[in-house]
């Protein structure tokens, strides 16, 4: 699962949140027994149309402006390690 | 000078538009306020001309503390995080913009549990804020910051965000007035996202006037976020003196189960000054309301797992020494740069996504929501209000509840139904009980929650409690406010 989520976590890290998530899940599983297989599900609490606007260009940040607050830009661009690593 | 600083902000935007008040000078002196800060509350202030993307030339409104979560122009932002440190975004959130069209300069940056990921501000990577009531006590959270400033005499009033209580419990632990509105009501274009479907922002306050002109500046649709549609009407000010004709109703499905004595005294005496005020209590059943933990601890981790994917040591904040491949450089980054509760929620909410687990956790806890918010429609068929005690008990030690997340979160067990139904819910000061071990005495909030949009009703009668309670205590050495 830290895998999925890209969090580097240590052994003893593993270790404790494994014994902390199962204490929350057992308290969430509460909700498992509840009958709701008619019930719709809510992703969104106020109706809402979709909201459009028309489909021209706008004012966008300048680059440099995008690029201030990387902590590696390079060349107008954000540079990153290799995806392959050195061997 | 402390009498300037003595003034609400309403009282103190009367005082400038009668040109009794230089704006200027009144703003200059809770700046002098805002720098005697000894409850780690404010992260970054304005010590006059330090932000000019943010400068108000022409003050006309009480000068406001912001939650470190909102974007600002050129000043630090960290929503409490480490992976953010450094960070000064290239925009103002749509909240803070309209706070300074509306004349109202920025005091400051406020503290707050990492990504608003708690309920006592002891998940800061800058250090926990302290309860100006008892330093030894947490101001609640995740806003604590913002409550902290308000009740110590550090800012008139301040804006904080909600997910699940993040502004009613923090400024219900501190004694002072917290409004979550509509979901939709205030733009959230430029705040920093943990849950989306969820998060809202939200004044706190000294008293619900204050609560009623900040959210009229706040309040309205924005292009930006196309999740804001604003109120139907702007709020004015509340001036509501009786409940006469007004139907509350206590969920005894919540307020059933166990609470601190002291904080029940404080409900159960609100409930007769309620009656005494010519309001009339029912009993309502929101069946589905104490599963609101569950359901809430479920969608908010997902969502948060999601929104924080973007921290990558890529585009903005830190990023980790590696030697490694890009993967590598992104596991370490986050790593470092998130703290344990942030971790722990992004693993919970990994986990209910993941496949073969969505439906079970994340589609139910859909479902669950739906339920909740057809509780609360059932309800107010019944009754115009919901109320309940703010949090089940007043502020708890520092350290006393970090060692168990599951008992951390039970202390939103009581405004989580509403945010999970999208409603308004005001906090407002009650009284006073003792803590469980004894001490001296701290504030209990009151709750009342309406249904979507009527945050002029909820606010009026609001406004006839506050008048009626008269609350006045202020935490020792806070002369001011």
């Amino acid at each position: 699962m830290a895998k999925l989520a890209r969090l580097g976590l240590s052994e003893e890290e593993v270790e404790r949140m494994a014994g902390e998530l199962s204490g929350i899940l057992e308290h969430v599983d509460r909700i498992a027994e509840l009958d709701l297989d008619e019930v719709e599900p809510t992703s969104h609490v106020v109706e809402l149309e979709n909201v459009l606007r028309a489909d021209a260009p706008h004012q966008s940040l300048p680059p440099e402006v995008a690029l201030a607050s990387a902590p590696d830009p390079a060349d107008g661009a954000f540079r990153v390690p290799s995806p392959q690593a050195e061997e | 000078m402390s009498e300037l600083l003595a003034l609400t902000a309403l009282e103190a935007h009367r005082a400038m538009v009668a040109g009794e008040l230089d704006a200027s000078e009144y703003a200059d002196a809770w700046r002098g306020a805002a720098a005697g800060d000894e409850l780690n509350a404010y992260l970054w202030r304005d010590e006059g001309g330090d932000a000019p993307a943010i400068a108000v030339e022409r003050p006309s409104i009480a000068p406001v503390a912001v939650k470190d979560i909102f974007c600002t122009e050129g000043v630090p932002t960290t929503a409490g995080s480490r992976i953010l440190e450094g960070y000064e975004p290239p925009y103002t959130a749509t909240a803070v913009r309209k706070l300074l069209e509306a004349g109202a300069p920025i005091l400051g940056k406020t503290n707050m549990d990492e990504f608003a990921m708690g309920s006592s501000n002891e998940n800061s990577a800058y250090g926990a804020v302290l309860n100006p009531w008892d330093r030894e006590r947490v101001p609640g959270g995740s806003s604590g910051g913002s409550a902290a400033v308000v009740a110590g005499g550090l800012a008139p009033w301040a804006i904080g965000t909600d997910t699940g209580g993040s502004i009613r419990q923090p400024a219900a632990l501190c004694g002072i007035v917290g409004l979550k509105p509509t979901y939709g009501a205030i733009s959230r274009y430029g705040m920093i996202a943990f849950a989306s479907s969820l998060d809202q922002c939200g004044p706190l306050t000294r008293d619900v006037s204050d609560a009623a002109l900040l959210l009229a500046i706040l309040q309205g649709g924005d292009r930006c976020d196309s999740t804001s549609v604003g109120l139907p009407k702007a709020p004015s000010l509340p001036d509501r003196e009786d409940l006469a004709g007004l139907r509350f109703g206590v969920p005894g499905d919540l307020t059933s189960h166990a609470f601190d004595p002291g904080v029940r005294a404080v409900f159960e005496s609100t409930l007769e000054k309620i009656e005494s005020l010519g309001g009339e209590i029912d009993t309502v059943a929101l069946p589905h309301a104490e599963h609101g933990i569950s359901a809430y601890y479920v969608i908010a981790p997902a969502e948060a797992s999601s929104n924080l994917a973007r921290y990558d040591g890529v585009r903005y904040g830190t990023r980790a020494e590696s030697s490694g491949d890009v993967i590598e450089m992104y596991e370490r980054t986050r790593a470092q740069g998130f703290g344990a509760e942030v971790k722990r929620r992004i693993m919970l909410g990994t986990y209910a996504l993941s496949s073969g687990y969505y439906e079970a956790y994340y589609g139910q806890a859909q479902k669950v929501r739906t339920k909740i918010a057809g509780d609360f429609e059932n309800a107010f068929d019944q009754v115009d209000f919901v109320v309940t005690p703010t949090s089940p008990s007043v502020a708890f030690k520092l350290g006393e509840k970090t060692a168990d997340p599951l008992a951390m979160y039970l202390n939103d067990f009581f405004t989580v139904p509403m945010s999970l139904a999208g409603i308004p819910a005001i906090s407002i000061p009650a009284g006073l009980a003792e803590p469980e071990g004894g001490g001296p005495k701290l504030p209990v909030g009151f709750q009342i929650a309406a249904p979507a949009f009527a945050e002029q009703k909820l606010l009026n009668a609001a406004y006839a409690l506050e008048q009626g309670i008269g609350f006045d205590a202020r935490p020792e050495g806070v002369s001011n406010g």
